[in-house]
């Protein structure tokens, strides 16, 4: 088990290994690749949310000099069977429909034909050549009409849960988790509350558009270069949706910019491959932002209902949430997690919680940081918040009075192991933000955030050079510096300095297998196979030293990055330095290689607890955030600057989807703000420093204790503004977003009741 | 539609180019002079990433034409170094980790040396309004704020 104890590596804070690339511009990011010969593709979308596509009609385009290939649904093998592995999962059937529309376009923006042209401008300009016979069917748009008896059917063979005998539903799937007797608890409560809260459509927001460039060799040979948090999945979609074997497929990942869950699926590489099949030539395609918007993974709006009992000492009795996500128009919504996480907090022994995943005409949903989690703890802290004000109880002191700890049988299946949930809880009491007394005329609020983390398949080699520098590759592409964090526990395990390390993120071929950088399992998974095949090294190096000393392996020490012999042992050598025995190798067997791959299990689940101050303008609407403390449990941080930085990030991320962002449809399923001015991010003059805390609590099934910490950041935000409006307003605001427009409405609608 | 003839000074080189005349001054950074440090994040000048300097002023390159080139002086992020001497900005910025993906630095550190070229002491306030042109969605904004704040003090005792 790990135990808190001194590195030398682990815990400091070095320049990561790819900075200086990307500071000077030299980094090569999706849209960067150029091949000689290189044509470009673009995406003909769908102008209306809900329509069956009597035909296509492409010879116009074709026409237009310079335009070389016109594909749509017709050209992709029908009856692509198999699941998706990965964080997000689905059927690669639906992968397949989701990035060229078949018999029916399903949302505003879906794909419908793609073009490959001599320039981007002229294959945008052959799109309008391009003619499509649409039948428009009615929309439906969100979650509580498409679940209302009558409603249009987005799938007319889509039945609940996937079986052949009741009728067709919007509703994909139920998940349901129950324990103990939710009805008895709430009778045994002195204190029942309960509410609905709906969270709007979100999306990721990434800064770089998706985009990738493929070719195609005369033996049918795809080679894909892409921005993407997974090239081995990337790898396997773009097989699935052609018909064609992994073996077939190389994918080089470029640098990522940004993803946040929105890149574990595809969107381009089958439409470049297929082009550049028919053309011969390679093809780039590069979405736009206004296509990144409207055709790429948002997260789920959501209803959520939570109603909790407790008594009055603070003790919960039962709970109960009716969580409904929208999947978009394929089935898919994060309503598992999101049921999953809702009661994760705490320790109950009677509650019921039921899921609906729902179909609408909008954009598949795509993970996106901790997916489903922020909806429905928004809905569960912000009810937690109603009971400490019913109770006149501190909100910590409540949480802390109910909350999971290790050997609590988590809602979600497992009995929890070591975990930092009161351990956040108790530094947010301690902590002089929180000790302060807010400000005349602010709000407080504070809430917790969980994420599962997961662990999935890694592999990694390490490799010495003849001076005894080390090469580490390995296949999860560093989103946020994890080359940084994979060289730190490589010069930890070896005793070495962190800067005679380099970590390089490889290709399909060049490397083994990694899931995607998502469930934030990266530094736990991809760190442990880096970990395990520095130790492999380390066994080599023993060997090669017990060969040069004549002795037997087992007498051989590895200290402070020198081989040495065992104590008691009666030789007299001088120490063997990593240096000293690879740049031996050749005469003690050969280049030393270290390799693991594995299957990570205990990931570690991970806690957070947040709070914030912030001032709500009554003639404006307007809500500033005066301050925000982010204190999270990260089991060890390996390098605490980016631990601190997904704090940062995930904190202002879920403080932009609680203040301003939502997509804003019309009547007919049309986006109305699908740019940056309109789906207004955070900037840097909304928002105040982020402070934050670490708090270490070892997972047991790390050598160095490292929990993920990448998602569990964007999950407190959300109910943590909600219950600072609602303190300094003396109402509360159900919905989200807390935008100046819908605070206006409710304090105007609160004023006149 | 014929391309036009374009005498420009990049880096303080001298560069000519053929562009056609729709073309935005990052496209044709990007794709005739193969620059590809100046990003594009939307291309409606809403997020920063493409930032350059353009005569002395910061810009956004997607919504300048490469035309507009004629005659200038531009800088991109390829000439924010001095030789093989990085700017204390962008040593502060890899020294502070205010950076994760990385799409969104050439343009924040183009425009921050813009804002210390003209202001060697900004407050924090000053650097939030002058940077909120530029999108970051990983960072929160604080580290960068710091190196900022930090490229600043080590400028001011340079100077």
């Amino acid at each position: 088990m790990a135990e808190a104890r001194d590195y030398r590596a682990i815990g400091t804070r070095p320049v990561r290994p790819d900075g200086v690339d990307k500071v000077t511009g030299r980094a090569n990011f999706g849209a960067d690749m150029t091949l000689p010969n290189m044509i470009h593709g673009k995406v003909l979308r769908s102008p209306h949310a809900h329509a069956r596509i009597k035909s296509i009609d492409a010879s116009r385009a074709l026409q237009l000099p310079g335009v070389y290939a016109v594909i749509s649904g017709a050209d992709f093998p029908s009856g692509a069977e198999g699941e998706i592995s990965g964080e997000g999962g689905g059927t690669v059937s639906d992968l397949a429909k989701n990035i060229m529309a078949r018999d029916k376009a399903l949302y505003h923006g879906h794909a419908v034909a793609a073009v490959a042209a001599k320039t981007a401008f002229l294959a945008e300009s052959a799109l309008e050549l391009i003619d499509v016979d649409y039948e428009v069917l009615p929309p439906v748009l969100d979650v509580d009409t498409a679940m209302a008896d009558g409603a249009p059917l987005v799938d007319e063979h889509q039945r609940t849960g996937g079986g052949q005998g009741d009728a067709p539903s919007n509703i994909a799937a139920i998940t349901k988790f129950e324990r103990g007797d939710p009805e008895a608890g709430f009778a045994a409560a002195d204190v029942v509350v309960e509410g609905a809260y709906r969270v709007p459509t979100a999306h990721q927001g990434y800064i770089e558009p998706h985009a990738c460039t493929a070719t195609l060799d005369e033996e049918g040979r795809a080679t894909v270069w892409c921005c993407t948090q997974g090239h081995f999945d990337v790898r396997s979609m773009t097989a699935g949706v052609l018909g064609k074997s992994v073996g077939e497929i190389k994918v080089i990942p470029s640098e990522i910019g940004g993803g946040f869950g929105g890149k574990t699926v595809i969107y381009l590489e089958p439409l470049a491959v297929k082009l550049s099949e028919l053309t011969g030539r390679p093809v780039k395609m590069v979405m736009s932002r206004e296509e990144v918007f409207r055709a790429t993974g948002p997260t789920s709006a959501s209803h959520c209902r939570v109603k909790v009992g407790a008594k009055r000492d603070g003790t919960i009795t039962a709970a109960t949430a009716w969580l409904a996500y929208e999947a978009g128009a394929f089935p898919g919504a994060p309503v598992g997690p999101g049921c999953m996480s809702v009661f994760a907090p705490y320790d109950l022994d009677n509650f019921r919680i039921e899921g609906f995943d729902v179909l609408v005409n909008k954009p598949k949903a795509a993970a996106y940081r901790a997916p489903g989690a922020p909806q429905s703890l928004h809905a569960m802290e912000s009810t937690i918040d109603e009971l400490a004000r019913k109770l006149g109880m501190d909100p910590i002191d409540l949480r802390l009075a109910n909350c999971a700890d290790e050997g609590t049988h988590a809602p979600y299946g497992p009995t929890f192991p070591p975990i930092g949930i009161k351990k956040c809880l108790e530094a947010a009491k301690a902590h002089p933000n929180y000790t302060t007394p807010k400000a005349e005329g602010t709000g407080r609020g504070i809430a917790a955030g969980f994420w599962f983390n997961i662990g999935m398949q890694s592999s990694a080699e390490v490799r010495l050079s003849e001076d005894g520098t080390v090469t580490v590759m390995e296949g999860s592409p560093d989103i946020g510096g994890s080359r940084a964090s994979m060289c730190l526990m490589a010069a930890e395990t070896l005793g070495v300095p962190y800067n005679i390390v380099r970590a390089h993120v490889g290709d399909t071929e060049s490397t083994g297998f990694c899931n995607v950088t998502g469930g934030s399992r990266t530094t736990f998974a991809t760190g442990l196979a880096v970990v395990q095949a520095c130790e492999d090294i380390i066994a080599e190096c023993k060997q090669r030293a017990a060969m040069t000393w004549d002795i037997d392996a087992d007498q051989v020490d590895w200290t402070d990055g020198e081989a040495v012999p065992k104590p008691g042992v009666n030789i007299d050598v001088a120490p063997l330095s990593l240096a000293d025995i690879a740049g031996n190798a050749g005469r003690t067997g050969g280049p030393i290689l270290g390799r693991a791959s594995l299957n990570a299990q205990g990931a570690g689940a991970s806690f957070s607890v947040n709070f914030a101050d912030v001032t709500v303008d009554r003639e404006t609407g307007k809500v500033d955030v005066l301050n925000f403390t982010a204190i999270q449990d990260a089991g060890t941080a390996i390098h605490p600057a980016y631990v601190e930085g997904q704090m940062q990030g995930g904190a202002v991320q879920g403080l932009g989807w609680a203040l301003n962002e939502e997509y804003v449809y019309d009547n007919n399923g049309v986006m109305e703000n699908a740019g940056f001015l309109d789906y207004r991010i955070p900037v840097a003059s909304d928002m105040p420093m982020i402070d934050t805390q670490i708090i270490e609590v070892p997972n047991p099934s790390h050598p160095y204790g490292v929990r993920g910490v990448g998602e569990t950041p964007i999950v407190a935000p959300l109910a943590v503004t909600s219950n600072a409006v609602s303190d300094a307003l003396g109402f509360r605001i159900s919905d989200l977003p807390l935008s100046p427009p819908s605070v206006l409405a409710a304090i105007d609608a609160h004023d006149e009741a | 539609m014929s391309k036009v003839h374009v005498v420009t000074n990049v880096n303080g080189e001298p560069r000519e180019m053929l562009c056609e005349p729709q073309q935005s001054l990052l496209e044709v950074l990007r794709d005739e002079l193969g620059m590809t440090g100046t990003k594009e994040g939307c291309a409606t000048g809403d997020c920063g990433a493409c930032s350059v300097m353009l005569n002395g002023r910061l810009v956004c390159s997607c919504l300048t034409l490469g035309v507009e080139a004629e005659g200038a002086d531009i800088t991109t992020i390829e000439g924010i170094a001095e030789g093989s001497q990085l700017h204390p900005v962008q040593r502060k910025f890899l020294e502070h980790a205010a950076l994760q993906c990385g799409i969104c630095t050439p343009g924040f550190i183009v425009a921050t040396k813009a804002l210390l070229d003209r202001n060697p002491n900004p407050d924090e306030t000053t650097i939030r309004y002058w940077l909120a042109g530029n999108l970051c969605r990983c960072t929160g904004y604080d580290k960068i704020i710091r190196a900022v704040q930090d490229a600043a003090t080590e400028l001011a005792h340079e100077a």
